[in-house]
């Protein structure tokens, strides 16, 4: 069954000004165009990208996708710790929109660890699977979930939003930016008691909750 | 066909020049075919941490452009009969040669020898591509210090992008004394940014520095702690499951009373 070579174009990878575009075949077996996924971003596609965060739109064309299947292929990119999952498209009348609306607000989820000098750059909310290192950034237009430790630098609200939010496991960030406030952690940050924490802005001055507060505060607005 | 290590850390003067002559000796010593090459272009000094300076008549470069044979550049170590030393070349620039260049020749050293152990030059540019451009492995050098663990981060991301193995981490220059009162980044704040495997702790220690200013591997003195900790260095990378050496030292005298007495 497995008739799959270099040469085979089920999967075809297009350059854009915004990122990589992966054109999915629509007429072959599912499992023919994963294995080929895989093996296109296995070895030898360190030739196409650098260490620097591309992010990737995946067209299915006339395609529906399952939700397990739709996990299997952001599973599949996220295993490069280099490229962030923009969209899925699929045929127009699947209910693709249901994980992302599961998570509220259109969440992104991207796995990785965003290293010393890397910039990951996300157009809306961002949930992060890892770790932002010192020296790191990333910046969102929305808001900012962090499952994991935050050392780095963040914005959320890049684009200009005050209600924007940064939340994060572990919070010890170098620098923090919501809109056009930048705050450094004061000391008192840090606390012996390991909550999960974000940062919001009041009044135009950055403060820092208990997450559980974060629904709460969501809600009001 | 052996295979290449590229030693690399991003920031200078943390212990790959070190680490690459004591790991290189190391492996020879156990009894495998070692070729150390120098890859920091303008600013060599593999050969003389080696003492291996005065023996120097062609190099990197001369081989690259085409002036000499590789065996002719090879200076066979004067200790060790299976220790070869590729030096770097002096005069010139890390611009001068290309990534494709330093692989080609890597690759022939790795049908010579089992291992090429590659000695990469600070930073992030040219040179340090150079260095990892025919690299199978990596091992990355920090010091329990900030900045040394920033840069070692950085590295670790530009090495993510490339054809290598996940990178194992060295951490030298360790003070236990200061790991005790805590004024040292300890092994676990430098692993849970880092997140690669530690192949080695290598002690803070006099002997280092002054085998270095005599032209010996540190690796061949017995009573140094720092040879131990690269000896089991090499050890794990022939796949050997050495447990990372413990760095308590013995209790000084004071110690050793307040225990008695429990005030400690
Ligand atoms: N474990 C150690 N204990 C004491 N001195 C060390 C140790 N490791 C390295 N050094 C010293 O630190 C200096 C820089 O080491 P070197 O290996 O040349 O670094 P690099 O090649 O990364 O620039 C040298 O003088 C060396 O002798
Ligand atoms: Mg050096």
């Amino acid at each position: 069954m497995k008739k799959l070579s270099q040469n085979s174009h089920l999967v075809t990878i297009k350059g854009t000004r915004d990122g990589l575009v992966f054109i999915m075949d629509d007429q072959c077996e599912y499992v023919d165009l994963i294995s080929e996924l895989t093996e296109k971003l296995g070895a030898s596609f360190e030739k196409f990208v650098d260490d620097s965060i591309v992010s990737v739109s995946v067209k299915m064309g006339n395609r529906t996708l399952t939700e397990q299947q739709r996990y299997e292929i952001a599973v599949i990119i996220g295993r490069r710790s280099n490229l962030l999952l923009k969209s899925i498209e699929v045929a127009p009348t699947a209910g693709d929109e249901r994980i992302e609306q599961l998570l509220g607000d259109n969440v992104m989820i991207h796995r990785g660890t965003v290293r010393s000098g890397q910039v990951l750059q996300h157009e809306g909310n961002l949930l992060f699977l890892g770790d932002i290192n010192p020296g790191g950034t990333v910046i969102v237009t929305g808001d900012l979930y962090v499952m994991g430790a935050l050392r780095g630098l963040a914005h959320a609200g890049s684009a200009g939003n005050e209600q924007a939010v940064i939340a994060a496991s572990h919070m010890f960030p170098t620098q923090l930016r919501i809109a056009g406030v930048i705050s450094r952690p004061p000391d008192e940050w840090v606390k012996a008691d390991v909550y999960m924490e974000f940062a919001y802005l009041d009044d135009g001055q950055m403060k820092i909750d208990k997450l559980s507060n974060l629904f709460k505060r969501k809600q009001s607005l | 066909m052996g295979q290449a290590i590229v030693v690399t850390s991003g920031k200078g003067g943390v212990g790959k020049t070190t680490t690459s002559a004591n790991l290189g000796t190391a492996l020879a010593l156990l009894g495998h075919k070692v070729c150390m090459v120098d890859t920091d272009i303008g600013l060599r000094n593999l050969d003389v941490v080696m003492g291996l300076e005065n023996r120097i008549v062609y190099d990197l470069v001369d081989v690259i452009e085409g002036r000499c044979r590789l065996e002719q550049a090879l200076i066979k170590d004067k200790r060790f009969e299976s220790l070869y030393l590729l030096p770097a070349a002096q005069t010139k620039d890390k611009d001068d040669v290309k990534p494709e260049q330093v692989k080609e020749i890597i690759g022939r050293i790795k049908q010579l020898f089992d291992f090429a152990i590659i000695d990469c030059p600070a930073g992030i540019e040219q040179g340090f591509r150079n260095a990892i451009s025919g690299a199978d492995r990596a091992i990355v050098v920090t010091t329990p210090e900030k900045s040394a663990v920033r840069d070692a981060d950085r590295v670790i991301g530009k090495l993510h992008s490339e054809q290598i193995e996940e990178p194992k981490l060295v951490v030298n220059r360790i003070r236990p004394n200061m790991l005790k009162t805590g004024d040292m980044l300890s092994i676990d704040d430098i692993c849970s940014v880092l997140q690669i495997d530690v192949i080695g702790i290598i002690p803070d220690d006099d002997y280092v520095i002054k085998a270095s200013n005599n032209g010996e591997p540190i690796v061949i003195n017995p009573q140094s702690k720092a040879a131990l900790a690269y000896r089991n260095i090499a050890r794990r990378i022939l796949g050997d499951p050495v447990p990372l050496m413990s760095l308590e030292e013995k209790p000084g005298f004071v110690e050793r009373i307040k225990k008695f007495f429990k005030l400690g």
